[in-house]
C-alpha cells in the first residue's frame, strides 16, 4: 500500500497542536473541543490504518520513502509493520484517553497543555513509524520536550527536580544512543533500520568498526562494537526502563499530573520496548546473546525488586509506578532471553507476547492512572493509600471498573494482562527455564501489594471524609467503561492484535 | 547584488550613519536596518546566484600592491557563502535587538557596521594580506562597542577580548608572514598559497602557531577566558555579534588559513586540538552548570559549542569539517537569539542577571514571549534534533568518531552536561519552583516589542529551517569544501 | 667630475632656499616686530616658511636634476629628492601647526630655527660622504636642541634641552670617534669607498668598534633603546608642535641615512643576526638595539599618563620595528624603512597636532585632559583614534601596512629566510603589549567623561587643517600604499639597488 497515509496521521497532530495555540479557539473551552477532537480524529485514523493493515504480509506497509539530506544518507522513510501498527495504535489512543480527563488539570491554560500534548503525540507517531535513524532521533527527542514542559508546567509538588531529572536522565540514554549511530554510521553503515538490521550478524559490526575506526590493538572493533551496543542499549533501557536505569520513573510519574502519567506510562515507555524491538535487537543479535548473563539478571531485578519497594508505598500513583517498572520487565526480559538459538517456537511466543504486553500495559496502566485522576479530582489531589477505606460502599462503579483494571494489571485469565504475560513466561520458560521460574516471583509479589492497594481503597470502614464520595460521572463511566472493555476483549480475543503481529514474530524468530 | 556587495554596503551604512551626527538616535537605528537588511539581501542573492559549483568564484580581483604581490580579491566558495549568510542574519537580527539604544546611537550603529563590513571582507577574502585586514578591522569596534556601550564590568571586559584578540592576531601575522615568505611564491594569493606545499618541519611549528592565534577568538580552551567576561560586558547586539559571527572569525580562520594552507600540520597536532576541544566543550560546561549570573551561563555555552566546531576542524575529515562549518553557522543563529533573550528581553526590563533574583520574578508570566522562545532557543541550544544544532553536532560527532572515537565519547559527556546547564538555567530563570517566593518587580516589565519579536523569529526560523532541511547549507558546504582551495587539505587527509 | 659652484647650486637649490627663506623670515620678523601684534607676526612667519618648503619642494621637482657632487658630498637621486619632499611637507605641516604659539615672542626666530632644522635634514639626505653627514646631523640636532627649549618660561623645558644637548654632544662625539676609526680602518670618507675599504680589508676589530660607535651615534638620533633617555623628557617640554618636528621630520631623515649608511658604506660588514647563525656586523648591533627598543618602549608606555610621554616611549617602541628592517638589510629594508618612517612621521605630526589642539583647550596633556574627547570634539577624537590606531598598527591605517611589510622584509631579507624571526615574533608580541596603552588613551578619548574644565579654545583651523590632511593621508596611505611604494621602490630600482 502506498498514499500519504503515516505522514497525515502523523503531522494531525501538529496541524491542531499549531491551531489550538494560535489558530481559531479563544476560550479554555473550545480549545479543549479542539483538541478533543484532533485527538479524537488521530485515534480514528490509526483504526482506519489498522484495518486497512494488510494481516499477511511480513514487511513494511504504508511505506514512504523520499531524499532528505542525501549528503548524511538521511531520508524520509516511514511504514509500519505488526510491531509499527500496534504502537501507533498506542500512540493514537493513549493520549485520547489522557485529553478525555485532562479537564481539571488543564483549567485555565488549556492554550499551552493541549497543543503540548497533541507536540507529544506528534513525537509519539514519529517515533513509531520512522524507519531512518536521523528522522526517528527528531521525534524521539521531540517527545522529551513537551513530555517535560508538561510535567514541569502542570506538575505538582517536586515537579521542578523530578522533571529535571527526567529530562536529564533521558537525554544521556539518547546522547549514547546517538553517539552509538553516528559510529555505526560513521563504520560505513546506514541510518537505515532496515538496512542495518543484522549488521552485527557473524562479528560483521565488529569488523566495520575496526575497519573504518582508528582505536588502536587487535580487538578495537570488538571494544567500539561493544560500546556501540552499550549506548543503544542505555538509550532505551533508561526510557523503558531497566532496573538500575529506573530511578527518574517514580519521581516523575508522581510528580507528573495524571492525565500526563497516563501517556509517560502509556506510551512513552512503549518507545524504550519499541526501540530494543525494532533497533536494537535486530542490529545486534550476537551481542544480546553474548550479554544475557548480564541483561537476563537485570531484567530479573527489574520485574522483581520495584515490587518490593511498592510494598512500602503510600502513594497511590508510586505505587503503580513501580508496577508499571515490573510490568515492562517482562517485555525487557523476553527481549534479552529469546534468541537463543533452537527455540523458534518459544521465540515467536515470546515476541508476541512483548507487542502485546505493549498494548495491555499501555491500555492497564493508563486506565489505572486515569482512576487516579478519577480519585485526586474528588479528594482534592489526596492519594495517600492510608486516608482511604471503604470506598467500594460510596463508589461502587468506580470500585468495580477499578477493581477490573487492577485485576488485569496483576494478569487474571480472561483479562488482557494474562495473555501477554502468559505468551512471555512460555517464550522464556522454552529458552531459560530458570529465569522464568525466578521472574515468576516477580508475579506473584505484583499480585500481592495491588491486591494490598485494592483492599486499602475499597475495603474497611469508610472514612468520614469520604462519606460523600462521588461515584463516577456519566462521561466517567463512558471512557472507563470503553477502556474496561478493551481489556475484556484483548483478555478473550488476543488474535486481534496476534494476527497482525504474528507474520512479523514468526519471521524475526525464523530469520534468527 | 551580490555577495561582494555585502561589504560595500555595509561601509556605506557606517559612513552615512556617521554622517547623520548624533541628533537623531531613530535615523541612526534606520540606516542601520536598512543597511542590515540589504546586506542580507545582497548576500541571499549572491548565494542563490552562487548554485552548488564546487569552484571558487572570483568577485573581484585588482592589484593592491603590486610589488609585494598582493591583490585585493574578494572571492567565495561555498563555505564563504554560508558564512556570509549567517553574518547578514545575525547583523539584521542584531539590530533588531539594539532597537531601543539612544546613548550615542549614531556611533553604536556606525562601530556596528564598520564591524559587520569587517566580517564580510573576512570572509570573502582570499588574499592572505586583506583576510588580515578585515580580520582586525572587526577587532577594534568590538572594544568600543563594549566599552562604551556594555555593562558589567565592561572596562575590563573589553580591553580582555580586545587583549587576547591581539594577541592572537600577533601570532597569525608572524605565521602568515613567515608562511608568504617561506612558500616563496612571492605572493598573497592564498589559493596559490594552498597549492604550494610548505616544508612538512615548518608547517610543524607554523602550524600551531596560526591556528591557535585564530582558535583564541574561536574560544579554544585554555585561551577562552576573555569570551564569558567578554559578552558579560557586552550590550546585547554586541555579545549577539560577538558569539554570532565574531567566534566565528576565528574558527574561519583557523579553517581557511591553518588548515586549508597547512595540512601536514593540522595532520601533525589534530590530536592535541581534539584533545584541547573536548576538554573546553566538557570544562565550559561544567562551569555553565554552577554560575549564577544568567549571561555567563550562555558565555560559558559558547565556549562549549564553539569546542564542537574545533573538534569538527581536529577531525580534519568530510564529514568532521563540514559539520563544524555548520555549526559555525547553528551556534551563530542560537547564540545570537540567546543573548537576545538574555540581554536585550530579560536584563533591560529587570536590570538583574542573578538567578536567584529572577527565579522570585516569575518570568514566565510576566514575559511569556521571552519564556517561549528561550525555551525553544534552549532545546535548539541543547542540540535536540529539529533545530540547526543537531545536524551540526551530529556531523561532528561522526567526524570525530571517525578520527578520535575518544573524543567523540567525550564530546558526548559534554553534550548531556550542556543539556543540564541550559535546562538548568530554563528551569531558574522561567520555570522556577513553587517553592521560590514570589517577588514582585521594582516597576512594571515593559512587554516585548515588536523589533524584539520580529528578531528573535527570524534567529529561530532560521535555526528550525536549518535543522529541517539542512540540505541547501550542507551542499554549499559540501561544494566549498571540494573547491580548488582545499585540494591540498583533500589529498593530505586522504579524503575520497 | 670636477667641482662646479653653478651644478651645487642646482642641485641644492632646495636647501639653498631654505636658507634664504630663514633669512627673510627672520628679517620680516624684525619688521613687524614693532606693531607688536604677536599673532600677525606668527602668521606672516608661519606663512612665509611654509611658503619656502612649499616652494622647495617644487624645487626639488622641477629644477633639480639627477647627479652627484664629487666625493658624494651631495648626491640628488629620485630617492633622496622623495625623501626630502617628505622632510619638507612634514616641516610645512610642523609649522602650520606652530600658527597658535603663544610660548614665546621671538616667532621669527622659532620659525627660522625650524627651517634651518629642516636644512639640516635635507642634507643628512643628501650626504653619501661621513664628514657631510656629521655636519648636517650636528646642524640639525643643534636646531633641535633649540627647538626643544624655546619656551624659556619652562624650567622643564630648559632642563630637557639640557639633557638633550649634553646627550646629543655624547652621542655626536661617539659618532665622530666611530667614523674615525673607520676612516682609519678603510681610509675613506665617501660611503662607496668606505665599502670598496670593507670589502676588502675585511671585518678588522678596528672596524668592528667604529661600526658600533657609529650605530650607538645613530640609534641616539632615531631614539633608539637604550640610548632614548633624551627622548621621554624632550617630547613632554618642548613645545608641541617643536615636539612634532622632532618626531616627525627628523626621524625621516635619520632613520633614511641610517638604513643608507649601513647598506651602501657597510654593507659587506653587515654581519648577521639570524638567531642561531649570529656573525658580528652592524646588523647584530641594530637587531639588539631593536630588540631593546621594541621591549623597552613599550613596556615603558604602559606606565605613562602624559600623553607626549606615552608618545615618546611608542617612538622608541618604533624606532625599533623600524630597525628590524633596516637590521634585515637589502634593498626591500630600505624601502620599508622609507615607507615606515614617513607614514610614522605623518600619523605622529597629526597626532601631536590634535595634542596641541587638546593642550591649548584643556591645559595639559595628561591622560586626564583627553578624557571625554569625544564629546567636546568628535571630529578631534576621530582624527586621534585613527592616529593611535595607525600607531597600534591597525587595518586599513598607513602603521598596518608598514609593520606589515617591515615584517615581511624581515622574514624575507638578505639575512636568510625566517632568520629574524625572532626579531619578528618579539616584535609582534610586543605590539600586543603596545594595544593596552594605546586602548587605554582610546578608552579615555571615547568612553569616559570629561574630568578636567575647558577653556574656550583660541581660533584653530589652520591646526585642523593639518590633522584632517594627516588623518587623510594615513587612511589613503594604509588603503593604498602602492601610492608610495611603488615610486619609492623604482626609485630605489633607478639608483641601482
Amino acid at each position: 500500500m502506498t498514499g500519504h497515509w503515516i505522514t497525515l496521521l502523523t503531522f494531525l497532530p501538529l496541524v491542531g497542536a499549531l491551531t489550538v495555540a494560535w489558530g481559531g479557539p479563544r476560550s479554555g473551552a473550545a480549545r479543549r473541543r479542539v483538541a478533543l477532537l484532533v485527538h479524537a480524529l488521530v485515534a480514528m485514523s490509526a483504526m482506519g490504518l489498522a484495518v486497512a493493515f494488510d494481516t499477511s504480509a511480513t514487511g513494511m506497509q504504508f511505506v514512504e520513502r523520499l531524499s532528505w539530506v542525501p549528503g548524511l544518507g538521511v531520508e524520509y522513510h516511514v511504514g509500519v509493520d505488526g510491531l509499527g501498527m500496534v504502537s501507533v495504535l498506542i500512540a493514537a489512543l493513549i493520549p485520547l484517553l489522557a485529553a478525555v480527563v485532562s479537564d481539571r488539570v488543564a483549567a485555565g491554560r488549556e492554550g499551552v497543555y493541549y497543543p503540548l500534548l497533541l507536540l507529544l503525540q506528534f513525537g509519539l507517531l514519529g517515533t513509531f513509524t520512522a524507519l531512518n535513524f536521523f528522522h526517528w532521533f527528531l521525534f524521539w527527542e521531540l517527545g522529551l520536550v513537551p513530555a517535560y514542559l508538561l510535567v514541569r508546567l502542570f506538575g505538582g509538588k517536586g515537579a521542578g527536580p523530578a522533571s529535571f531529572q527526567f529530562f536529564v536522565y533521558t537525554m544521556v540514554g539518547s546522547v549514547a544512543l546517538l553517539l552509538a549511530f553516528l559510529a555505526l554510521r560513521a563504520a560505513g553503515g546506514s541510518f537505515d533500520f532496515l538496512e542495518l538490521a543484522g549488521a552485527d550478524r557473524g562479528g560483521a559490526l565488529g569488523r566495520a568498526l575496526a575497519q573504518r575506526l582508528p582505536w588502536g590493538g587487535p580487538d578495537a572493533g570488538n571494544v567500539l562494537g561493544w560500546l556501540v551496543f552499550g549506548g543503544v542499549l542505555l538509550g532505551f533501557a533508561v526510557k523503558v526502563p531497566l532496573w538500575p536505569f529506573h530511578t527518574w520513573l517514580p519521581d516523575t510519574y508522581t510528580a507528573a499530573p495524571s492525565p500526563v502519567t497516563m501517556v509517560l506510562t502509556g506510551a512513552m515507555s512503549k518507545m524504550g520496548v519499541y526501540g530494543l524491538l525494532r533497533i536494537a535487537w535486530p542490529i545486534f543479535p550476537e551481542h544480546f546473546a553474548a550479554a544475557q548473563g548480564v541483561l537476563v539478571p537485570l531484567a530479573l531485578a527489574t520485574v522483581i525488586l520495584p515490587t518490593f519497594t511498592a510494598f512500602v508505598q503510600r502513594d497511590l500513583k508510586r505505587v503503580l509506578a513501580y508496577s508499571s517498572i515490573n510490568h515492562l520487565g517482562y517485555c525487557l526480559l523476553a527481549v534479552f532471553v529469546v534468541g537463543t538459538p533452537g527455540s523458534e517456537a518459544g521465540t515467536a511466543a515470546a515476541l508476541n507476547g512483548v507487542v502485546l504486553q505493549m498494548l495491555n500495559h499501555a491500555l492497564t496502566a493508563a486506565t489505572l492512572f486515569g482512576f487516579v485522576e478519577v480519585l485526586e479530582r474528588r479528594t482534592g489531589g489526596v492519594r495517600d493509600l492510608e486516608a482511604f477505606g471503604g470506598l467500594r460502599r460510596a463508589a461502587p462503579v468506580f470500585c468495580g471498573l477499578m477493581g477490573i483494571s487492577v485485576f488485569a494489571s496483576v494478569g487474571l485469565p480472561g483479562l488482557n494482562g494474562f495473555v501477554s504475560e502468559f505468551l512471555i513466561f512460555r517464550g522464556i520458560f522454552a529458552a531459560a527455564p530458570w529465569a522464568a521460574a525466578v521472574a515468576s516471583l516477580g508475579l506473584l509479589t505484583t499480585a500481592v501489594f495491588l491486591l494490598k492497594v485494592m483492599q486499602r481503597l475499597f475495603h474497611g470502614e469508610l472514612s468520614v471524609a469520604w462519606v460523600g464520595f462521588p461515584d463516577l460521572t456519566m462521561r466517567e463511566r463512558v471512557w472507563t467503561g470503553a477502556a474496561v472493555a478493551g481489556m475484556l476483549v484483548l483478555g478473550v480475543y488476543p488474535d486481534l492484535v496476534l494476527q497482525w503481529t504474528n507474520p512479523l514474530v514468526l519471521r524475526l524468530a525464523g530469520g534468527n | 547584488m551580490g555577495l561582494a556587495h555585502t561589504i560595500w554596503i555595509s561601509l556605506l551604512g557606517a559612513a552615512w550613519v556617521a554622517l547623520l551626527g548624533g541628533r537623531r538616535p531613530g535615523a541612526a537605528r534606520a540606516v542601520a536596518l536598512i543597511t542590515s537588511l540589504a546586506g542580507l539581501i545582497s548576500g541571499l542573492v549572491g548565494a542563490l546566484g552562487f548554485g552548488v559549483g564546487n569552484e571558487l568564484v572570483t568577485l573581484w580581483r585588482v592589484p593592491w600592491v603590486p610589488g609585494l604581490g598582493i591583490d585585493f580579491h574578494l572571492a567565495a566558495d561555498g563555505v564563504s557563502v554560508v558564512m556570509v549568510l549567517l553574518t547578514g542574519i545575525a547583523a539584521v537580527a542584531g539590530v533588531l535587538f539594539s532597537w531601543n539604544i539612544e546613548h550615542r546611537s549614531n556611533e553604536f550603529f556606525g562601530l556596528y557596521l564598520l564591524l559587520i563590513a569587517g566580517v564580510y571582507g573576512v570572509f570573502l577574502s582570499f588574499d592572505l594580506f586583506q583576510f588580515f585586514a578585515f580580520y582586525e578591522l572587526a577587532i577594534v569596534p568590538k572594544y568600543f562597542l563594549i566599552a562604551i556601550w556594555g555593562s558589567t564590568r565592561r572596562e575590563y571586559g573589553a580591553m580582555k577580548l580586545a587583549l587576547y584578540s591581539f594577541v592572537g592576531s600577533a601570532m597569525v601575522l608572524v605565521g602568515v608572514l613567515a608562511m608568504v615568505v617561506v612558500s616563496g611564491n612571492g605572493s598573497f594569493d592564498m589559493v596559490k598559497l594552498a597549492s604550494t606545499p610548505l616544508p612538512v618541519g615548518f608547517q610543524a611549528w607554523a602550524f600551531p602557531l596560526v591556528f591557535v592565534g585564530f582558535a583564541i577568538l574561536a574560544g579554544l580552551w585554555p585561551f577562552h577566558t576573555w569570551a564569558p567576561t567578554g559578552h558579560v560586558a557586552a550590550p546585547t547586539a554586541a555579545s549577539m555579534l560577538l558569539a554570532g559571527v565574531v567566534m566565528k572569525l576565528g574558527a574561519y580562520g583557523a579553517l581557511r588559513v591553518a588548515m586549508m594552507l597547512m595540512p601536514l600540520g593540522a595532520k601533525q597536532w589534530g590530536g592535541v586540538v581534539a584533545g584541547l576541544a573536548v576538554v573546553g566543550i566538557v570544562y565550559a560546561a561544567l562551569v555553565a552548570l554552577v554560575q549564577t549570573d544568567f549571561k555567563f551561563v550562555i558565555g560559558y555555552s559558547s565556549v562549549s559549542h564553539m569546542g564542537f566546531v574545533l573538534l569538527g576542524l581536529a577531525a580534519a575529515n568530510p564529514r568532521g569539517v563540514a559539520g563544524a562549518v555548520l555549526q559555525m553557522f547553528s551556534h551563530g543563529v542560537i547564540a545570537g537569539l540567546l543573548f537576545g533573550v538574555v540581554g536585550r528581553m530579560v536584563y533591560e526590563r529587570t536590570h538583574t542577571r542573578e538567578l536567584s533574583l529572577l527565579e522570585g520574578l516569575r518570568l514566565a508570566r510576566l514575559l511569556p514571549f521571552a519564556g517561549v522562545i528561550f525555551v525553544l532557543a534552549s532545546v535548539a541550544s541543547m542540540g535536540l534534533p529539529g533545530f540547526s544544532g543537531f545536524v551540526a553536532e551530529l556531523q561532528v560527532l561522526m567526524g570525530a568518531w571517525q578520527a578520535f572515537p575518544a573524543a567523540a565519547l567525550a564530546a558526548g559527556v559534554g553534550v548531556v552536561l550542556s543539556v543540564a546547564f541550559t535546562l538548568r538555567v530554563v528551569q531558574r530563570a522561567f520555570l522556577p519552583d513553587d517553592t521560590v517566593p514570589v517577588t514582585e518587580p521594582e516597576h512594571r516589565l515593559a512587554p516585548i516589542t515588536v523589533p524584539e519579536k520580529l528578531g528573535a523569529l527570524l534567529l529561530l526560523g532560521v535555526s528550525l529551517w536549518v535543522g529541517i532541511a539542512p540540505r541547501g547549507l550542507m551542499e554549499w558546504i559540501d561544494a566549498g569544501l571540494a573547491s580548488p582551495g582545499f585540494a591540498t587539505l583533500r589529498s593530505t587527509m586522504g579524503w575520497p | 667630475m670636477a667641482m662646479n659652484y653653478l651644478d651645487l647650486a642646482r642641485l641644492a637649490a632646495a636647501e639653498i632656499l631654505l636658507v634664504v627663506t630663514a633669512l627673510v623670515v627672520l628679517s620680516v620678523d624684525l619688521g613687524l616686530r614693532q606693531c607688536d601684534d604677536l599673532a600677525r607676526r606668527t602668521r606672516w612667519a608661519v606663512a612665509l616658511g611654509v611658503a619656502g618648503c612649499v616652494s622647495a619642494v617644487v624645487i626639488l621637482w622641477e629644477l633639480v636634476p639627477e647627479g652627484a657632487m664629487p666625493a658624494g658630498m651631495f648626491a640628488s637621486d629620485a630617492l633622496t629628492r622623495g625623501v626630502k619632499a617628505g622632510v619638507l611637507l612634514l616641516t610645512a605641516g610642523s609649522l602650520l601647526l606652530s600658527r597658535g604659539i603663544r610660548f614665546t615672542p621671538h616667532v621669527g626666530e622659532y620659525v627660522a630655527t625650524v627651517i634651518l632644522g629642516a636644512v639640516g635634514m635635507l642634507l643628512i639626505v643628501s650626504s653619501e660622504n661621513v664628514l657631510i653627514l656629521f655636519l648636517a646631523l650636528e646642524l640639525a640636532s643643534l636646531c633641535l636642541y633649540i627647538l626643544t627649549g624655546f619656551d624659556k618660561r619652562s624650567a622643564q623645558g630648559t632642563e630637557a634641552a639640557l639633557k638633550y644637548f649634553l646627550f646629543g654632544g655624547m652621542a655626536g662625539a661617539v659618532l665622530l670617534f666611530g667614523l674615525s676609526l673607520v676612516y682609519g680602518a678603510t681610509g675613506a670618507i665617501e660611503f662607496g669607498k668606505i665599502a670598496q675599504g670593507v670589502a676588502e680589508s675585511g671585518v678588522s676589530p678596528v672596524l668592528l668598534m667604529g661600526l658600533v660607535m657609529v650605530m650607538v651615534g645613530l640609534g641616539f638620533k632615531v631614539a633608539s633603546a637604550p640610548f632614548h633617555f633624551w627622548a621621554p623628557d624632550a617630547y613632554q617640554a618642548a613645545p608641541t608642535p617643536a615636539a612634532g618636528f622632532i618626531a616627525a621630520g627628523s626621524k625621516v631623515a635619520s632613520f633614511f641615512i641610517l638604513a643608507k649608511l649601513a647598506e651602501s658604506a657597510f654593507g659587506p660588514a653587515m654581519g648577521s643576526s639570524a638567531w642561531g647563525r649570529f656573525a658580528p656586523g652592524w646588523s647584530p648591533v641594530l637587531a639588539t638595539m631593536a630588540a631593546m627598543s621594541m621591549v623597552w618602549g613599550n613596556l615603558a608606555a604602559l606606565m605613562q599618563t602624559n600623553v607626549k610621554r606615552l608618545l615618546a616611549y611608542s617612538a622608541v617602541a618604533h624606532a625599533g620595528y623600524t630597525l628590524v628592517a633596516i637590521a634585515a638589510g637589502g634593498p626591500e629594508g630600505l624601502s620599508a624603512v622609507t615607507f615606515y618612517a614617513v607614514t610614522y612621521a605623518i600619523t605622529t605630526l597629526g597626532a601631536f597636532g590634535v595634542v596641541g589642539l587638546v593642550e591649548s583647550a584643556t591645559g595639559g596633556a595628561e591622560l586626564d585632559h583627553f578624557a571625554g574627547l569625544v564629546k567636546r570634539s568628535p571630529r578631534l577624537a576621530v582624527c586621534l583614534g585613527i592616529f593611535v590606531l595607525s600607531l597600534a598598527g591597525i587595518p586599513p591605517l598607513a602603521g598596518f601596512f608598514g609593520k606589515f611589510y617591515l615584517f615581511l622584509v624581515a622574514l624575507d631579507g638578505s639575512v636568510g629566510s625566517l632568520g629574524l624571526l625572532w626579531l619578528v615574533a618579539l616584535g609582534a608580541a610586543t605590539t600586543c603589549v603596545s594595544f593596552y596603552y594605546y586602548l587605554v588613551l582610546l578608552k579615555k578619548v571615547f568612553v569616559e567623561d570629561a574630568v578636567m574644565p575647558e577653556r574656550a579654545a583660541p581660533g584653530t583651523g589652520v591646526e585642523s587643517a593639518v590633522v584632517w590632511a594627516s588623518t587623510i593621508l594615513v587612511v589613503l596611505l594604509g588603503c593604498f600604499p602602492g601610492w608610495i611604494l611603488t615610486p619609492l621602490r623604482s626609485a630605489l630600482m633607478a639608483v641601482g639597488w
